[in-house]
Order: structure tokens, then C-alpha cells, then sequence
């Protein structure tokens, strides 16, 4: 047995400790409480060589995973088992196993406390350093460290961390490090305490540190490896009455990875926006600057794992599967975006609001490219072992990477009616945000029609209807839902997307689905049977290739 | 490996056992620190309703039958707020993609719950919250007494009665 190993089986055995602990100390202080969720999801897979969907050698694919909590006055402790037998397509196979993924103790003063183990945390909006989870698509970079966090009086806060981050069952060869600090200024000056206008401010800081390693370009060269990386942001909050501001600023120090094709140049993000809301209205302005902030714990690694940092996606995250066909996630080396969004609610009694009122959503958002200039007549953009490029901070670059424009009106027509109208303009440069050069950008619109109708106070019918047209990619969609739910408990739903644009006549293809839901208090089972399109799922900014596959799919839930 | 998780497995289903007395299936609200929709920062603990129940519902601008179960509520949340004094909190786990658009989005919608962001789902988690919409009752001593995921038309109906139980002073723990 190496070190390595041998570390990893005590850290499970000074774990399992734990739990005999936690009955006992149940027992005798009889103050404790254990809580905890489970999900499983499993999915039996038949193959349709029409959709894409391969034969899979195991038939049937599992992924499912345990937390249990444990909690006693100023203590508690935590993990998750985590099973992946074998993982289920679209996650990344290198989760193939199961285990102790997660787990930590954490014990709690009045003005500090710390955590050892593993932990989530996020500075700010996370431009340096966010550390989370998606469980839904296999994301997950959870620290392995330590962490304090201490309040020594009343508006400030501070953290500190150190550790290393989750990679499948392994961590990362990086280790990061960073502090966090934030000061409510009402609750530190005692005149401002009365003051309409609030004001908080923060600042963080992160390193990352990783040994040299030897990387060559133009066939000799070495790469001279920076071992540590830093960055900085600073943010604050303004808020008075109805309006309310927040900025963050990030500097990165030049940190060459295979993500920006090591260059040497500093990074930057810039996240701002302002909003003004008051009953039946909101208005938000929101605009950002990405450029080179790619931050990983391992400079050679591609792809989702191990980001340092989370650069948030200036985009309305869309809820209807025709209108989420073309998700957009934000480009570390760089892009520039703006988003507005005006919510509006129509008064009741009044000829357009009726006798319910009508609500209004606005959105826009779009996304360009850096402007990008070279630092010399000799040297190309981007060239590996330079600078890279410079770059006018406020310019927005002639590349549109992404558009979206769209509006949704939600209306009460009676007791038993209701239902709302959706249409969605997109532009979506595949090209770059799925990294195939040379496909055309995808000019997309979406209507969408949902529609709800109580036949009782408990049984209701729901439906969607959902069009989709372009003249790139698969050409046009359409798509109808029909739900019927028995509340609080019971869900029936049938749903058909078919392809009949698509100019590949056999591709024209129906993605019929049949499912049934069944909830009590917080646990549920969900079943379905029926063909999923291959196609990019994104939730909370991570996305996920999910290939096509066909078959019965079963997911079940429960918190304890 | 696998006698480690075998002996996990045996180490968990003793702990569950003592787990079910039933002192120990009280539970409170845990100490979090997380921030209201206007900026201020405030420890879940300290989440009340001068002893009158507190509903909890986890939602996001991504999920729309929680933006639907919030709009059915906000209908006849004053006339719930006047017949029993419950009081809602609306919990959104929007990051920092859309996080500054909660604030606009309740006050366009003429919502008026008490708002808190958990951005990085240290709230969610602390509360073992996998899917949204999840709902938890808290009864007028804090304790959280009952929960629910998904919404569909109607639940509210559900949720209004075991509040008017709760005032009665009746128990609607789920192990019933």
C-alpha cells in the first residue's frame, strides 16, 4: 500500500468514527439530530441507431448519492456517499466508482467558526474564487482543506481558506488559497446606522499555487511557469429606497494555461448592474467584461473541472425545452455582454390588466467578443509564449457570439384559467460556443404557449406548446406537452418534440416521453419512459453534453 | 474498498437507529449566514414570526413551477397573512448569474415575502434541499414540522390547512 493511499483509507476510518459517536451522543444528551437526503437516478438504455442513442454494455447506468448531517449545539458533521455504478451518459466517466466524496465537521462560536474537510465557499460573485456544486450535471469542486470565517463585530465579516480542489475521486495538484473580507458600513458607523443609503463594500484575494512543470512550444522552447498565481477583486452594494447598484472588479496576475493558449497576459472581469424596482415594477441593467480569466487548479486541464473562479453568464436562463435547445455560457478568454430586463405588472381593473392583472417580462441580452489587438506587427493574436494581445477595456469586439431577445406575458383569465405567452429571438454562434469553427450562427425563433386549467380545486391540466424555427442547424421543432396533476401528489405527463424541419428526412425524428410523478411530503419518484435528444444542459452556469438516449429512467428523491 | 463501504453501510444504519428517537426528530432552523434581497446579512436561525408558522419555500427565476407556486400564493397571501398570521419566506438559490434579478423580479410581481439570496446554496444544503420547488413549515416555536417538493395547482391548498392545524395547536408531524 503507497502513502497515498494509506492517507486516504485513515481519513475514511477517522470518518466512519464519527458515526458510532453520533449515536451514542444522541443517546446521552439526547440533543443531536441526524438529517440527510438521497437521490437516486438509474436509467435502462435501449439502443436507436435514428436518434444516436449506442447500445450501452451494462444496460443499465446508475448515479445516485447520500448526504447525512449531523448536528449538536455548536457541532456538526457531514458527508456524502457518492455511487456511480457505471456513471450515466453525459457525465464524465472518471466518476466510474463510489465512495466517500464529501465530508467535513465544523464547529461553531459566536463570532467565528471553522470548518476542516470539505466545503463550499464563494467570494463576492465568485470572479476569483467559487467553489460548488452541481450535482445535476456532474459538477462538483469541492475544497479539501480548511476554512474560518469570523465576525468580530457587528457588519464585518471575514474568511479565510486554504486547500486543494475535488477532481473525480481525486484532488487537484494545485493548492489554493485566499481571504475574503466585507464590511456593512451602517453597522460599523454608528451615524450612518439611520441612514437610507446603504453601503457595503469587499475584497478578496486568491492565490493558487503549482509547481513547475516542463511544457514545451515551438518544438524547444520551454515555458518559464509562473508557480504562483494571485488575484484581487473588490466590490461594493449601494442601495437607497428603490434602487440598488453592485460592482465587482477582478484582477488575475498572467497565469499561461492550455485554456488561453498560455499566453502571458494579466486577466480582468469587470461584473456591474444597477437596478430600480417598486410595486408592479423592475427595471435591472447589467453589463460585464471577461477577458483571459480563465483560473484552474491545474494549468494543463481543459474543460469543467477545477475552476478557481465562476464567471456568471449575463443570460435569462430559459425554462422550456425548445427555448433551452440553445443555452449560451460564458468564454473565460474573453467576451464582452450587456443584459436588461424590465418586469411590469399590469394593475387589476384596468382594460389591459382585466381582473387579475397581467404581468410583463422584458429581456435582452447579447454577448460579443474582446477587442483584441496584436502587440506587435510581428506577433499573431493569442500567439502561445507572448503577451497575447492588448485590448481597449471598454470596446466591445465585432464578433457576436450571442443574442436574446425575449418577452413573456403572464395572464389570469378566471378562477380556472390561466396560462402565458412566451416568444424568444436568438442568435447563437456556434462556431465559437461549441467550438466547431466554420458552422454558421443559428437565427432562431421561439413561441411558446403554456396553459393551465383547474377542472377541481386539486386536479388541473397543463399544456405546452412550443415552436421553434431556423434556417440553420436541425431547422425547425415542434413540441407539445400535456400534464395532468392530482396535488399535491401526483403527476401524469405525456410530450412530443419532433424535428420536421430537419433536412435529413430520416432525421426527422418524434422525442415522444410518458411520465409519472408521485410525491409525499419531501420525498418523490419520478418514472419515464421515451426518447431525449442529444443536446447541451446547462443550469447555474456549468453545461453538459447529454447524448441522445432512449429507454425507461427512473429518479428517486427524499430529504430526512 | 468495498469492506470499507460495507462497514460504512453498517455504521449508517445503526446511527439511523438511534436516530428515530423521537426527541431527535425535532428540528430547528440551522445557523446560516446568508444575505435578504436588499443587501442586509442575517443568520437563518434568527428567522421568526412572534410564534406564529413560518412557510420556507426554496425557488429560482430558472424554475417555473416555483415562480408558479410563489404567483399562486401571492393571490391570497394577505387574506392567509390576516386569517393566520403565517408569514412566507422566499428562499432563491439564483447565483450570481441572477441573483441581481430576484430583487426586481419580486417587486415587478407585486410579491411581497420576506426574500433572502442563497447564492451558493449554503442555505439549500444546510437544509437538504435537492430539487425545487421545496417547502417547509415551521410551526410557532421554530420547528420545522413539515416539508414538501414540486408544486402543482392546488398544493396551496394543502399547505394553508396544515397552518390553520398548526394554530390549532395540532400535530401534522409527517410519521403519522
Amino acid at each position: 500500500m503507497n502513502k497515498n493511499t494509506l492517507i486516504k483509507r485513515l481519513k475514511v476510518i477517522v470518518i466512519l468514527g464519527f458515526f458510532p459517536f453520533i449515536g451514542f451522543s444522541q443517546n446521552i444528551l439526547n440533543s443531536g439530530s441526524v438529517q440527510g437526503n438521497f437521490q437516486l437516478d438509474a436509467q435502462y438504455y435501449q439502443k436507436d441507431s435514428t436518434i444516436g442513442a449506442n447500445e450501452v454494455s451494462e444496460k443499465m447506468l446508475m448515479n445516485a448519492f447520500a448526504n447525512i448531517i449531523y448536528s449538536n449545539g455548536n457541532f456538526s458533521a457531514g458527508l456524502r456517499y457518492e455511487s456511480y455504478r457505471n456513471p450515466m451518459l453525459g457525465f464524465d466517466n472518471r466518476y466510474k466508482g463510489s465512495g466517500i466524496a464529501y465530508r467535513y465537521a465544523t464547529y461553531k462560536a459566536d463570532d467565528f467558526d471553522i470548518t476542516v474537510g470539505n466545503f463550499y465557499e464563494q467570494f463576492g460573485s465568485g470572479l476569483i474564487f467559487r467553489s460548488y456544486e452541481e450535482r445535476n450535471l456532474g459538477y462538483d469542486n469541492a475544497m479539501d482543506g480548511i476554512r474560518v470565517n469570523f465576525n468580530p463585530s457587528q457588519g464585518i465579516m471575514l474568511k479565510a481558506i486554504i486547500g486543494t480542489q475535488r477532481f473525480f475521486w481525486d484532488v487537484g495538484p494545485g493548492i489554493v488559497r485566499g481571504g475574503d473580507a466585507e464590511f456593512a458600513l451602517n453597522d460599523i458607523i454608528s451615524s450612518f446606522s439611520e441612514s437610507k443609503t446603504r453601503l457595503t463594500i469587499g475584497g478578496s484575494v486568491i492565490s493558487k499555487y503549482q509547481p513547475s512543470e516542463e511544457i514545451l512550444y515551438d518544438a524547444s522552447k520551454k515555458y518559464n511557469l509562473p508557480e504562483n498565481v494571485a488575484a484581487f477583486a473588490g466590490r461594493m452594494n449601494v442601495s437607497r429606497g428603490k434602487i440598488n447598484v453592485n460592482a465587482e472588479y477582478a484582477y488575475k496576475s498572467p497565469d499561461p494555461n492550455s485554456q488561453n493558449n498560455f499566453i502571458y497576459r494579466h486577466g480582468e472581469a469587470l461584473l456591474v448592474s444597477a437596478a430600480y424596482s417598486k410595486k408592479g415594477f423592475g427595471i435591472i441593467l447589467s453589463g460585464k467584461r471577461v477577458d483571459n480569466m480563465a483560473f484552474k487548479s491545474k494549468r494543463t486541464e481543459v474543460g469543467n473541472m477545477l475552476n478557481i473562479n465562476y464567471l456568471p453568464t449575463l443570460t435569462k436562463q430559459h425554462a422550456y425545452s425548445l427555448s433551452a435547445i440553445y443555452p449560451y455560457a460564458t468564454q473565460p478568454n474573453g467576451e464582452m455582454g450587456v443584459q436588461g430586463e424590465i418586469v411590469y405588472t399590469i394593475p387589476k381593473n384596468t382594460i389591459l390588466g382585466g381582473k387579475y392583472g397581467t404581468e410583463i417580462k422584458l429581456n435582452y441580452s447579447r454577448a460579443n467578443s474582446l477587442d483584441k489587438s496584436a502587440i506587435n506587427d510581428t506577433t499573431l493574436i493569442d500567439k502561445e509564449g507572448t503577451k497575447g494581445y492588448t485590448s481597449n477595456f471598454f470596446k466591445f469586439g465585432k464578433e457576436l457570439y450571442f443574442q436574446d431577445f425575449n418577452i413573456e406575458i403572464s395572464k389570469k383569465i378566471n378562477n380556472k384559467l390561466k396560462g402565458s405567452l412566451s416568444w424568444v429571438n436568438l442568435v447563437y454562434n456556434q462556431a465559437v460556443i461549441e467550438g466547431h469553427p466554420g458552422l454558421p450562427s443559428v437565427y432562431a425563433n421561439v413561441l411558446i404557449a403554456d396553459i393551465n386549467y383547474k377542472i377541481t380545486p386539486i386536479r388541473s391540466i397543463r399544456t405546452e406548446i412550443q415552436h421553434l424555427s431556423t434556417k440553420q442547424d436541425e431547422g425547425n421543432w415542434v413540441m407539445g406537452m400535456l400534464e395532468y396533476s392530482i396535488a399535491p401528489q401526483w403527476f401524469f405527463s405525456v410530450s412530443d418534440q419532433y424535428n420536421y424541419g430537419n433536412e435529413i428526412d430520416v432525421k426527422k425524428i418524434h422525442y415522444y416521453n410518458v411520465g409519472v410523478g408521485y410525491n409525499r411530503n419531501s420525498s418523490r419518484i419520478q418514472m419515464s419512459y421515451g426518447k431525449q435528444r442529444e443536446g447541451i444542459l446547462c443550469v447555474g452556469g456549468v453545461c453538459r453534453q447529454v447524448p441522445a438516449a432512449y429507454g425507461f429512467n427512473i429518479t428517486i428523491t427524499s430529504s430526512f | 474498498m468495498k469492506k470499507i463501504i460495507f462497514i460504512a453501510a453498517c455504521f449508517l444504519l445503526t446511527s439511523f437507529g438511534f436516530s428515530q428517537n423521537p426527541d431527535s426528530k425535532i428540528k430547528k432552523l440551522p445557523s446560516i449566514t446568508i444575505k435578504t434581497v436588499d443587501g442586509k446579512t442575517i443568520k437563518t436561525s434568527d428567522i421568526s414570526n412572534n410564534g406564529k408558522p413560518i412557510i420556507i419555500s426554496f425557488w429560482a427565476l430558472w424554475c417555473k413551477p416555483c415562480q408558479k407556486e410563489l404567483s399562486t400564493i401571492a393571490e391570497v397571501y394577505d387574506e392567509w397573512q390576516k386569517e393566520t398570521g403565517v408569514k412566507l419566506v422566499a428562499v432563491s438559490i439564483d447565483d450570481a448569474r441572477s441573483s441581481s434579478r430576484v430583487l426586481p423580479t419580486v417587486n415587478g410581481n407585486n410579491w411581497t415575502y420576506e426574500v433572502l439570496l442563497d447564492v451558493n446554496g449554503d442555505f439549500k444544503r444546510a437544509m437538504n434541499v435537492n430539487m425545487i420547488p421545496h417547502t417547509f413549515l415551521l410551526n410557532g416555536k421554530g420547528e420545522i414540522v413539515w416539508q414538501h417538493t414540486s408544486f402543482a395547482e392546488g398544493s396551496e391548498l394543502e399547505l394553508i390547512e396544515l397552518v390553520k392545524k398548526l394554530n390549532r395547536g395540532e400535530d401534522i408531524s409527517e410519521k403519522k
